[in-house]
């Protein structure tokens, strides 16, 4: 029983971080037809922000949000000045389907080495404003404490937010449609460059999050080529690719799946087998539903 | 009013809109027809800045529709219901009228709007919170047309809003663009292939072959032209 209540929880805290790295690539995905591998470079960078916020101010709190919003500065300022740029000018022949993805590959490197020179390519502690001690109950110690408990009620209020925001605003509304049918909100009189700058700030944000909290619910630690940070852009991915890549709540769905199977997989069976099973629900998907859980065929129109 | 000078349109090499001239009075409803590759479509998406032109001009009152994006004419007046029922099918039927006026800002106007809205297509209002693509083609068509109403056009652009609807329900439409024209005093450019049809309910028509225009003038009497019935009206 109490094995199964770990792969719960296990899985569900996974599953929260995964879930905000899902989001951001499905708003990137919506809004830019991008699938942005440099989401993996801009965590990373807003981890090393936060942990630059948290050695000047010395407190996470303040810390985190502030990281966000930097997160959504710089993801919108990639989007105006390098993605808009991009795709103007290749946007014919062949590299036009391939170009913005090389490009984010790009972005990637560039970012994982401007950290370098920055941060240097040692090892930086981020350490945990909470601690990490499971909860006791009686005999039993839960594989969560505070600090697994607080990454998730911050990702459950963050996704709240989040739907609220698409669906009952005005904005949201705006970025709805600009996502399904770029022409016709430009011809409602939506500024739709605008609105797909937005999407990639919200994106950024989410990415942000996804980071620092992967970060100080881990070990802690970061460097410039972090393997946990491509981890997550692999998982924050095959969530994303299980919900359909383009429905939000899928891509919240894809991650719970994610987390829960690989947190039974790890429990049950075998810790070395996680990154197999991963990839083979995701070829599964493709094969058995390739336009994922929530996703729709109709798919986008001009 | 509408202005439209030597406008000069292509795609690649294929030059689709070749020295158009012909001008719209304002408060009227004048039918572009013509056969398929006409030019109807690409006359439709330059005005509303979907499509760039070669050169010649084209002006609401002093707005110049040839520069610009499609959501800045929107604000000057002019809103586009593209071809092919143009409403974003994964929002609601109420999303899809709010989005219309989202850009105006202002609730109360919107709100009123609506209102008018549903009261010229009650069909509407009793399918207000299903999603667009569960519509008929007629209601969706309905709700196209909406939506650019939502935006308080002075000039509305439809294209082709007859397309793949029974005669029942087109005969419908064109009653419902008909009065808006004469009672909330838009201006309606209809491109049509139903020629006959957009001609019976128009004031003025124009008729685009190959990219120039063949003929041009009153409605009623390009009914009775001899030359446009036998070419366009098919008797």
């Amino acid at each position: 029983m109490s094995q199964f209540l770990d792969m719960f929880l296990i899985g569900i805290s996974a599953a929260s971080i995964y879930a905000l790295m899902a989001i951001s690539m499905v708003l990137v995905w919506r809004s830019t037809r991008v699938v942005n591998f440099a989401q993996a470079g801009m965590a990373l960078l807003s981890a090393y922000i936060g942990y630059e916020l948290v050695s000047r101010t010395g407190n996470f709190w303040i810390s985190l949000p502030l990281a966000m919003i930097l997160g959504a500065a710089f993801s919108a300022f990639i989007e105006f000045f390098l993605m808009r740029t991009l795709l103007k000018h290749s946007n014919q022949g062949p590299i036009a389907a391939i170009a913005p993805i090389i490009a984010t590959l790009g972005l990637l490197g560039v970012i994982r080495a401007v950290i370098g020179f920055i941060w240097g390519h040692g090892d930086v502690q981020l350490e945990a404003p909470l601690s990490k001690v499971g909860y006791k109950f009686g005999d039993t110690t839960l594989f969560i404490g505070p600090m697994g408990l607080f990454v998730i009620c911050f990702v459950v209020a963050l996704l709240l937010v989040v739907t609220i925001v698409f669906q009952k605003t005005n904005i949201g509304l705006a970025l709805r449609a600009s996502a399904y049918a770029p022409e016709i909100a430009q011809l409602s009189g939506i500024r739709v460059s605008g609105i797909r700058t937005l999407g990639w700030a919200i994106a950024g944000a989410a990415g942000a999050a996804a980071g620092i909290l992967q970060t100080v619910n881990g070990t802690g630690g970061l460097t410039p080529e972090s393997l946990e940070f491509s981890l997550l852009l692999v998982f924050g991915f095959i969530a994303a690719v299980i919900g359909g890549l383009e429905s939000l709540p899928g891509a919240v769905l894809g991650a719970v799946i994610l987390g829960l199977v690989l947190a039974f997989v790890q429990i049950y069976i075998s810790g070395t087998l996680v990154f197999i099973v991963a990839f083979i629900l995701l070829l599964a998907v493709l094969i058995l539903r390739p336009q994922g859980f929530l996703g729709s065929k109709a798919g986008r129109r001009a | 009013m509408l202005k439209i000078n030597g406008l000069t349109v292509s795609h690649g090499a294929i030059r689709a809109l070749d020295n158009v001239s012909f001008s719209v009075e304002k408060g009227g409803l004048t039918a572009v027809i013509g056969s398929n590759g006409a030019g109807k479509t690409t006359l439709m998406r330059t005005l509303s800045g979907l499509k760039s032109a070669d050169s010649g001009s084209a002006t609401w009152n002093d707005h110049n529709l040839l520069h610009g994006k499609p959501e800045h004419h929107v604000r000057q007046g002019v809103s586009h219901v593209s071809e092919g029922k143009s409403v974003v099918a994964q929002l609601s039927v109420e999303e899809n009228l709010d989005l219309g006026a989202l850009w105006r800002r202002n609730p109360a106007e919107a709100k009123k709007s609506k209102a008018e809205v549903f009261e010229l297509f009650p069909r509407l209002h009793e399918r207000r919170e299903q999603q667009a693509d569960t519509l008929s083609g007629g209601e969706r068509q309905m709700l196209a047309i909406s939506r650019a109403y939502m935006a308080r056009p002075q000039l509305l652009l439809l294209d082709e809003p007859s397309l793949g609807l029974a005669p029942l329900v087109i005969e419908q439409i064109f009653q419902s663009i008909r009065h808006i024209v004469d009672s909330m005093g838009v201006t309606v450019v209809l491109v049509e292939q139903n020629a006959m049809g957009a001609l019976r309910i128009a004031d003025f028509g124009v008729v685009l072959n190959l990219g120039t225009i063949a003929a041009w003038g009153r409605a009623s009497d390009l009914i009775a032209d001899p030359a446009v019935r036998t070419a366009y009206l098919g008797f």
